[in-house]
C-alpha cells in the first residue's frame, strides 16, 4: 500500500495540486499576478476555446463509435470464429502497427494520403482521376488516423470479454428461437458490455488526449484541445491558462465518461473489474 | 403447435451419418421415438452421442441421411426454426437476465403477445415448483433450481421434442439422485418427448422408457432398461450397462445354446449363448456374469443346486452399504470375481484369505463371440 | 511566485530537462541549448581537442528555449542561443538569464555594428544579456516557374497560388503581413492598443486568404518536403530553407519580399544558473574565429556575426545570398526590435483565431 501511496502522491496528486494552484493565477500584467478564476472564465467566455473543446469531444466520440463498429466484428471473429494459429496471427495483425511509434504510423498515413502520395498517384495511374487528389488535411483523415491508432485498445478488451462468453449461451439463444440479431442484442452485447464500455473509455480518452494525429493529419483547419494546451504552455508561455485548460479537460472528459456510464447503465467497477 | 392429434412417432432418423474429415462420428444410425416417451442415448464419452444430439438440435447438418420431426424433414432447418429445444450440459441460463426474462426470451422470439407472456411465465414457474423466483438472477439459484428453470425455459415453448445434454453431470450425488426422479416427473407432467444423452447408465436406466446404447458412432442396442440389463445383445452392452464379471473362455462343447466352457487356467463351467448365437467347439467367447447373480456360501455347496460351483478365497471386501461387494480369487489361476454381498448379515464377518464357495446357474453366464475372434489366452 | 513556478516545472518538463540537468553536472561539460546546425560535429571536435571540454547539444527553438529555461528557473543548460528580440522580454518576465561579463569576450571578433545593436536590444536594467552569433532573415520561398508573381507576403493570397501556399502560424507571419499591408508593427510595439489594431487587420487578412493555404508548416523539414513534392509553390520561410532547396531545384529560391525581409539575429545568452560559465565564454570566443565561423555557416546555412568570416564562406552560398538580396533589399531588412512583454499574449489569440477560422 505504501509504495502505491507514494507513487500516487508524488507523481499524480502533488503535480495536480501544483497545477491547480497555478491555474488560479491571473496574469494581470508582466510579473504581476492575482488569484482568481479568470483563466477558467476565459474558457467559457471565449467561444474559440469552448468550440475547440466541443469539436474535440465530438470528434473523439465519433472516433470511439467508429472504432467500436469496426472493432466489434473483428473481435467477435477473433474470439469466436477462429482458433489456435489463425487466431494468434489475426491478433498479431492488430498489434503490429503498435510496434512502431505513433509518429511513424502517422507519417505512414501522410505518405498514403497526401496529394503526391501513394493513393492519389495510384488513382491517376489507373486512370480514375485526371489530377492529383488531396486526401490529407481534413477531418476525415483525422478520423482515419484516430480509429487506426485506437483499434487495438478496443479489440483487446472486446476479445477478452467475448472470449469469456460461453458458446452454449449463444447456441441456447438460437435454440430458443432467437434470430442472429436478437442473439447479438440480447446475449452477446449485454455480455460484452463491460468490454465495450472499457474499450470505449480508453479509446475516447486516447482520442481526446491525442496530439500528433490531429495536428499532422488535420492540417490547417484541425483544432484539437490538447494542441491548445500545448500552445498555451510552450509557445505562449501562458502556463496559467494552460493549467486551467488541463483541468477543464480532466473535468469535462470525466463528465463525458460519467455520462456514458450512466447511459449504458454500467458502473466503473464492473467495467474495470 | 397445432391441435392435430399427436402422431405416434415424434422424431425419426434414417441412415443418419455425420463425418468430420475421415472420422465418422455418427455412423448410419436409424431410429424412431414415439411421442411422449423418455428416450435416452447412453454411451461413453467420444461415442458420438453429442454429435447426434447437435444434429437433432440443428447445430450440425448431417453428412447424409434423413431426420424428421412429426413427419417434417428438418434438413436445412436452422436451430431457431426447429420445434425442438435443448437443455444444455451447463444449462446455459442467460446470466444477464432474470429468471423470468430467461423464460420469456423464447416466447418473445416466437412473437407471443406481451400481455400473454407474463401469465405463461408465471404458470410454468408454478409447474416446476418455483413460483417466487421470477425476479431472481440465475446465480442466486441452487443447482437443482437452475436445472428446473432451464427445463421450464424450454417447456414453456411447448416443443415437440426436448433434448437434454447430460444436464445432471454438474450436480452432486444426492441432488443428482433427486433430480432423476424429478426429471421423470416433469416429463410425465408435460408429456413431452425427452431425448436424454448421458454416459451415466444409472440416469438412463432409472428415467427412460427406451435406451439406446451407443458406441463408436453406432447404436449397439435399443430397448427398455430391463431388456438392456437382462438380455444385452452385444458384449459392449453387457459390459457397459450395469456391473459384470467378464472372462475370456473357449467353448469345449456346445449343445442347444448350453455351452461347456474352459478358462485357460483349466477351470471349466457352463454358460449360455446370448442372442441364440451358434458356437462350435474351440470358439473363443467372452463370458459375462453379473455380481448379483452369484450365490455366496461359507460352506461347500451341493451340486445340482447350481450349475457352476467354484471354490475361492476372499481377496478383498469392498464395503459400500447396500452395494457392498466382495472380490473372490481363485488361488490356482488368480482369476478374480466380483460378487454382491447379500445384506442378510451372514457375511459381515468375512476375513481376507478365508475360503469361500460360489455358485451360479448356467443361464446367468452369457457368452458372446470374442470381439477379436481369438480363443482365450 | 517564481519559486513556486520552479517546483511546478519539475513535474512538467521532468523528462528532458532533468535528464540533461543530471548528466551534465560535470564542470568539464558545456550544455548548449541551440538551433540545428549551430554546433556541427567538426567544430565540437576541434573545441574538445583545444580545451578538453565536452559539448552536449540540445536542439531547440525560441519558444522551446524560453519554456525549458522557465521550467527550471534557468538551470539545466550552460549556454543558450535565443534570438535577440526574444531576450529582454523573457528576462524581464521570467528572470531566466544571467548578465554577460563582456570582459571575457573578445569583442574584436564581432562585426561591431551587429555587436552594438544586439547589446542594445538585449539590455535590461543596464545589463547586457546577449551577444550576436548568427543572423538571417525570413521572407518568401517560391517556385519561380509557378509562382513568379509572388513578390510580397500579401501576394500569398493571390488566386494563382490557391492551395499551394504554406506558412508558419507564428508571430513572424503576423509581422510580415503587417509590413506587407503597409502597416508598421514595430512602431506600435510600445502601444498595445495600436498594436491590437494592426493585429486585427492582419487577422482579417489571414482568415480571408486561409483557403489559399495548403498547410501550416511547423518545422523546416516539413516545409522543404512540401515544396520538394510540388504541393507547395509559395511559402513564407527562412532564407536558408530556400537556399537549401535551390541546390536541388533551380527554380526554387528565397526571395526578399518587397516590403522587406524580417531580419533576425540569434545570440549567445547565459542561463541564470549556468554551471560552466568559463566554458561558455571559451565556446563563444572559439566559434567566433573567422575560420570556425565559416564552418558553422556551412552547416547552419546562415552567416555569422564574425568579422572576416565572409572570405572563408563557400562561394555557392554567397552567390545565393547575393541573388536573394540585391543591395537595396539588404537595406530594407526589418530587424526585429526587442519584443515588449505583453504583446505575445495579443498575438497568441490572433493566431488561435486564425487557426480556428473556417477556410471555406
Amino acid at each position: 500500500m505504501a509504495p502505491l501511496l507514494i507513487w500516487l502522491l508524488s507523481l499524480i496528486i502533488i503535480p495536480h495540486i501544483d497545477m491547480f494552484i497555478l491555474s488560479l493565477q491571473e496574469k494581470v500584467a508582466p510579473r504581476v499576478y492575482e488569484t482568481g478564476f479568470s483563466n477558467y472564465a476565459e474558457f467559457f467566455t471565449e467561444p474559440l476555446y469552448w468550440n475547440t473543446f466541443a469539436r474535440t469531444a465530438l470528434m473523439s466520440i465519433l472516433a470511439t463509435a467508429l472504432t467500436l463498429l469496426i472493432g466489434f466484428p473483428v473481435s467477435y471473429y477473433i474470439a469466436k470464429m477462429v482458433r489456435g494459429r489463425v487466431r494468434m496471427v489475426l491478433f498479431l495483425l492488430c498489434m503490429i502497427p503498435f510496434w512502431v511509434s505513433e509518429l511513424v504510423r502517422t507519417f505512414g498515413w501522410m505518405i498514403l494520403l497526401r496529394e503526391t502520395g501513394v493513393i492519389s498517384s495510384f488513382l491517376q495511374y489507373i486512370g480514375l482521376t485526371d489530377g492529383p487528389i488531396e486526401f490529407l488535411y481534413n477531418d476525415v483523415s483525422i478520423m482515419v488516423g484516430l480509429v487506426y491508432t485506437s483499434m487495438l485498445f478496443m479489440v483487446v478488451p472486446l476479445v477478452t470479454t467475448l472470449d469469456s462468453l460461453d458458446n452454449s449461451l449463444v447456441e441456447a439463444g438460437y435454440d430458443l428461437g432467437g434470430s442472429g440479431f436478437r442473439v447479438l442484442r440480447k446475449i452477446v452485447i449485454p455480455h460484452a458490455m463491460p468490454g465495450i464500455v472499457s474499450g470505449c473509455i480508453v479509446v475516447f480518452m486516447l482520442s481526446l488526449g491525442n496530439y500528433l494525429t490531429p495536428v499532422l493529419l488535420g492540417g490547417k483547419d484541425s483544432l484539437w484541445f490538447t494542441e491548445q494546451i500545448y500552445t498555451q504552455f510552450i509557445t505562449r508561455f501562458n502556463w496559467e491558462q494552460g493549467s486551467a485548460f488541463g483541468f477543464l479537460l480532466l473535468i469535462l472528459s470525466s463528465l463525458i465518461v460519467w455520462a456514458g456510464l450512466k447511459i449504458s447503465r454500467q458502473t466503473l467497477s464492473n467495467t474495470m473489474g | 403447435m397445432t391441435d392435430t392429434p399427436t402422431p405416434a412417432i415424434d422424431l425419426e432418423c434414417v441412415n443418419l451419418t455425420k463425418t468430420f474429415g475421415k472420422f465418422c462420428a455418427v455412423d448410419n444410425i436409424s431410429f424412431s421415438i414415439p411421442a411422449g416417451s423418455f428416450f435416452s442415448i447412453l454411451g461413453p464419452s467420444g461415442c458420438g452421442k453429442t454429435t447426434l444430439l447437435r444434429m437433432l438440435a440443428g447445430f450440425l447438418e448431417p453428412t447424409s441421411g434423413e431426420l424428421t420431426i412429426k413427419g417434417r424433414s428438418m434438413l436445412g432447418v436452422p436451430p431457431n426454426k426447429r420445434p425442438v429445444n435443448m437443455v444444455f450440459q451447463h444449462l446455459a441460463l442467460f446470466p444477464m437476465m432474470t429468471v423470468a426474462e430467461n423464460i420469456a426470451y423464447g416466447l418473445e422470439c416466437q412473437g407471443v403477445d406481451k400481455s400473454e407472456i407474463a401469465p405463461k411465465v408465471k404458470a410454468v414457474l408454478e409447474r416446476v415448483g418455483l413460483p417466487d423466483s421470477g425476479n431472481k438472477r440465475p446465480d442466486q439459484l441452487s443447482g437443482g433450481q437452475k436445472q428446473r428453470i432451464a427445463i421450464a425455459r424450454c417447456l414453456v415453448l411447448e416443443p415437440d421434442v426436448l433434448l437434454l445434454d447430460e444436464p445432471l453431470g454438474a450436480l452432486d450425488l444426492k441432488l443428482r439422485e433427486h433430480m432423476k426422479v424429478e426429471l421423470k416427473h416433469l416429463q410425465n407432467q408435460f408429456n413431452t418427448t425427452f431425448i436424454y444423452i448421458t454416459h451415466d447408465q444409472s440416469e438412463a436406466l432409472v428415467m427412460s422408457d427406451q435406451v439406446a446404447v451407443m458406441n463408436a458412432g453406432k447404436f449397439e442396442q435399443v430397448g427398455t432398461p430391463q431388456e438392456l440389463y437382462y438380455t444385452p445383445q452385444t458384449d459392449f452392452v453387457a459390459s457397459f450397462v450395469g456391473e459384470n464379471n467378464r472372462w475370456r473362455a473357449n467353448v469345449a462343447n456346445a449343445h442347444q445354446g448350453r455351452l461347456d466352457l474352459v478358462l485357460d487356467s483349466g477351470i471349466s463351467f457352463q454358460g449360455i449363448a446370448a442372442n441364440d448365437a451358434q458356437f462350435k467347439t474351440g470358439d473363443g467367447v467372452d463370458v459375462f456374469v453379473r455380481p448379483e447373480a452369484i450365490m455366496l456360501s461359507k460352506t461347500p455347496m451341493q451340486t445340482g443346486e447350481f450349475d457352476n460351483i467354484l471354490e475361492g478365497e476372499v481377496d478383498c471386501l469392498l464395503f459400500d452399504g447396500a452395494k457392498s461387494r466382495v472380490l473372490v480369487k481363485d488361488p490356482s489361476s488368480d482369476h478374480e470375481l466380483n460378487v454382491t454381498l447379500p445384506q442378510t448379515g451372514e457375511f459381515n464377518d468375512l476375513q481376507e484369505g478365508q475360503p469361500i464357495y460360489l455358485g451360479w446357474k448356467f443361464d446367468q453366464a452369457k457368452c458372446f463371440a470374442a470381439r477379436d475372434g481369438q480363443a482365450g489366452a | 511566485m517564481f519559486k513556486f513556478k520552479n517546483t511546478f516545472s519539475g513535474a512538467l518538463v521532468a523528462g528532458a530537462v532533468l535528464a540533461t540537468g543530471v548528466s551534465g553536472a560535470s564542470a568539464e561539460t558545456l550544455r548548449l541549448l541551440t538551433w540545428g546546425g549551430y554546433a556541427p560535429d567538426d567544430v565540437i571536435e576541434l573545441f574538445e581537442k583545444e580545451t578538453g571540454i565536452e559539448v552536449e547539444v540540445t536542439v531547440s527553438n525560441n519558444e522551446d528555449m524560453i519554456s525549458k529555461l522557465r521550467a527550471t528557473g534557468g538551470s539545466g543548460f550552460d549556454l543558450a542561443q535565443p534570438s535577440q528580440d526574444r531576450i529582454a522580454g523573457a528576462q524581464y518576465e521570467y528572470e531566466i538569464y544571467k548578465p554577460l561579463d563582456l570582459s571575457k569576450v573578445d569583442s574584436s571578433q564581432f562585426i561591431s555594428s551587429m555587436l552594438e545593436g544586439t547589446k542594445k536590444n538585449t539590455s535590461v536594467d543596464g545589463k547586457v544579456y546577449g551577444l550576436p552569433h548568427i543572423w538571417g532573415s525570413s521572407g518568401l520561398v517560391i517556385d519561380k516557374s509557378k509562382a513568379g508573381d509572388v513578390k510580397d507576403y500579401t501576394d500569398l493570397c493571390n488566386e494563382a497560388v490557391s492551395g499551394k501556399v504554406s506558412y508558419r502560424l507564428k508571430r513572424p507571419t503576423l509581422i510580415g503581413f503587417a509590413f506587407s499591408m503597409g502597416l508598421d508593427p514595430y512602431e506600435a510595439y510600445g502601444d498595445l492598443a495600436a498594436y491590437q489594431k494592426i493585429l486585427d487587420a492582419v487577422e482579417e487578412k489571414l482568415i480571408s486568404c486561409k483557403s489559399n493555404v495548403k498547410a501550416y508548416w511547423t518545422g523546416s523539414d516539413a516545409l522543404i518536403n512540401l515544396v520538394r513534392s510540388g504541393e507547395v509553390t509559395a511559402a513564407m520561410a527562412w532564407d536558408k530553407g530556400g537556399w537549401k532547396l535551390n541546390e536541388e531545384m533551380p527554380d526554387v529560391t528565397f526571395v526578399a519580399p518587397t516590403s522587406g525581409a524580417l531580419g533576425w539575429i540569434d545570440t549567445f545568452a547565459l542561463p541564470r544558473k549556468t554551471k560552466a560559465e568559463d566554458a561558455a565564454y571559451k565556446w563563444i570566443n572559439f566559434v567566433m574565429q573567422p575560420k570556425i565561423a565559416a564552418m558553422i555557416t556551412a552547416s547552419a546555412g546562415n552567416f555569422t556575426a564574425s568579422k572576416g568570416a565572409d572570405e572563408f564562406a563557400e562561394a555557392d552560398l554567397k552567390a545565393r545570398f547575393q541573388d536573394s538580396f540585391p543591395p537595396e533589399a539588404i537595406d530594407n531588412i526589418k530587424w526585429y526590435p526587442p519584443v515588449p512583454a505583453g504583446i505575445e499574449d495579443l498575438e497568441g489569440k490572433v493566431l488561435d483565431r486564425v487557426k480556428a477560422a473556417s477556410s471555406n
